[in-house]
């Protein structure tokens, strides 16, 4: 059973956000890498540079950060509504009394689920970024291909990209664990369910941009 | 036999339970009655586990569940079902997968050993051709009843019952009444049901608790209500005049 509601969850968190980290990383590429352009543009930097600096801030903020800000508000608010509204009619008490551990029926799935996809989800995302800035950037005539894939060959390091993986993680437990905290003590009526959903959602930003400054500080300072 | 020993509740300053004291028998349908606020949904739940009292204890037979920890709490829930005010059925599952629910989580039957417990639950509660249907599909009555079927699938030896009643009309009402009844009495239960539905009173009122603002007010058979000299009593169950007439000529004879 467990197992079971282990793999729901990864389709509902993983299969289920696609659409919008798609979405969300083909924009971000392509605004960083207009907006790397423009501000490069007419400074001595050479224009390799643009690719270098879109690489890494894909990968080490924009892909992590960005993605999992989206995913706390659609999986974030899709949790605490789930479980809240659960909670609400009785089903949480029902499972209580045939002696089910509702904390980890119901919370453990979608915290192992957020650990495993969020991950994946974020490393497509930095994949499609740097993509769709190396695409945008060509067709506006901003640089070259070569010119491009000289930035992105250059100083690169692994260690970046595992900073990404470990904020994915960070931010994957954050946004399924609070949304659950927040469903699963929601109070008695809609309103309140409401309020949970929004809560969830702000209580996770919040916490993900501060744990995005202490990572950042940790590994990176 | 389940035993109330001494229960107090309160809720900061607020007393809700006042030295409930009551032993709840086997094989018989003992109602927890009263007015709206009385205490008896908050008595319901300290019985079921989902509640602690202030102070008090809970007995299942020989097991004081108040020094029970959580591992064996959950063990004995195993042996316990309930049907909930609004029936509980989680509604991403059909009718059968809410039934297989806590066979799936608690035994090691086969495929097959799932299926025949399922359907003979199904037939108990007099339910045919709905195992693929979901909740929001049923009427009221049927989602009791699948509630019930889902709370006896594991045999449970103490069942409880929150407003069995509430929103049926009263032929349904009854129905699921006789239900409750015969099946506490085949599979040898004991069967606790929280009412205010006077229909289920005088129907399966086997041993009665009434509760008066948390206080232990009357307790007796429902053979005994007409006759008993409590105001409270007579004046909580015959509560329409109406009713305080019908009394009034089953007195006289008319």
């Amino acid at each position: 059973m467990y197992y079971k509601e282990t793999m729901r969850q990864m389709d509902d968190i993983g299969i289920g956000s696609l659409k919008i980290v798609l979405i969300i990383s083909i924009f971000i590429g392509a605004v960083v890498a207009v907006q790397l352009s423009y501000q490069l543009g007419e400074t001595l930097v050479p224009k390799w540079y643009v690719g270098y600096i879109l690489r890494d801030m894909v990968i080490i903020d924009m892909a992590p950060t960005i993605t999992c800000l989206v995913l706390a508000g659609k999986v974030g608010s899709n949790i605490a509504a789930e479980i809240g509204g659960m909670r609400q009619k009785e089903h949480i008490d029902a499972m209580e009394v045939m002696g089910v551990n509702t904390t980890s029926y119901l919370v453990l799935p979608k915290i192992i689920a957020g650990l495993f996809t969020t991950p994946l989800l974020v490393i497509l995302a930095a994949g499609l970024g740097i993509g769709s800035g190396y695409l945008i950037a060509i067709i506006g005539g901003y640089f070259t291909a070569a010119e491009f894939l000289q930035g992105l060959t250059t100083y690169y390091d692994a260690y970046n990209v595992f900073i990404m993986i470990i904020k994915s993680l960070v931010y994957g437990y954050i946004f399924t664990s609070v949304s659950a905290y927040h469903g699963y003590f929601v109070k008695p009526g809609s309103i309140a369910l409401g309020r949970a959903g929004t809560d969830a959602v702000v209580y996770s930003n919040i916490l993900i941009l501060v744990s995005d400054y202490i990572i950042a500080t940790v590994m990176t300072g | 036999m389940i035993r109330a020993k001494k229960i107090y509740k309160s809720f900061g300053d607020l007393k809700i339970l006042d030295g409930i004291d009551f032993t709840f028998e086997k094989r018989k349908t003992n109602l927890i009655i009263g007015q709206s606020g009385a205490g008896k949904t908050v008595l319901l739940k300290i019985l079921v586990g989902l509640l602690e009292p202030s102070s008090g204890e809970v007995w299942y037979d020989q097991i004081n569940c108040m020094g029970l920890n959580k591992k064996e709490r959950r063990q004995l829930s195993m042996s316990v079902g309930m049907l909930f005010q609004g029936s509980a059925l989680f509604d991403s599952m059909s009718v059968e997968e809410n039934i297989r629910f806590p066979l799936d989580m608690f035994t090691n039957f086969t495929d097959g050993e799932k299926r025949l417990r399922i359907d003979y639950c199904l037939n108990r509660v007099e339910l045919k051709g709905v195992n693929k249907k979901y909740p929001s599909e049923l009427s009221g009555g049927m989602q009791k009843r699948v509630g019930i079927a889902r709370a006896i699938v594991l045999k449970p030896k103490y069942l409880f019952c929150d407003e069995p009643n509430s929103g049926l009309d009263p032929k349904t009402a009854i129905v699921i009444d006789d239900l409750i009844k015969d099946i506490t009495i085949e599979e040898d239960m004991t069967t606790v049901i929280n009412t205010h539905d006077m229909n289920s009173v005088m129907e399966i009122g086997d041993n009665i608790l009434l509760l008066n603002k948390g206080k232990m007010e009357w307790t007796g058979h429902k053979d005994e209500i007409l006759a008993s000299q409590n105001q409270y009593l007579s004046d909580f169950i015959f509560a329409s005049p109406f009713l305080k007439q019908l009394k009034e000529r089953a007195f006289q004879g008319i």
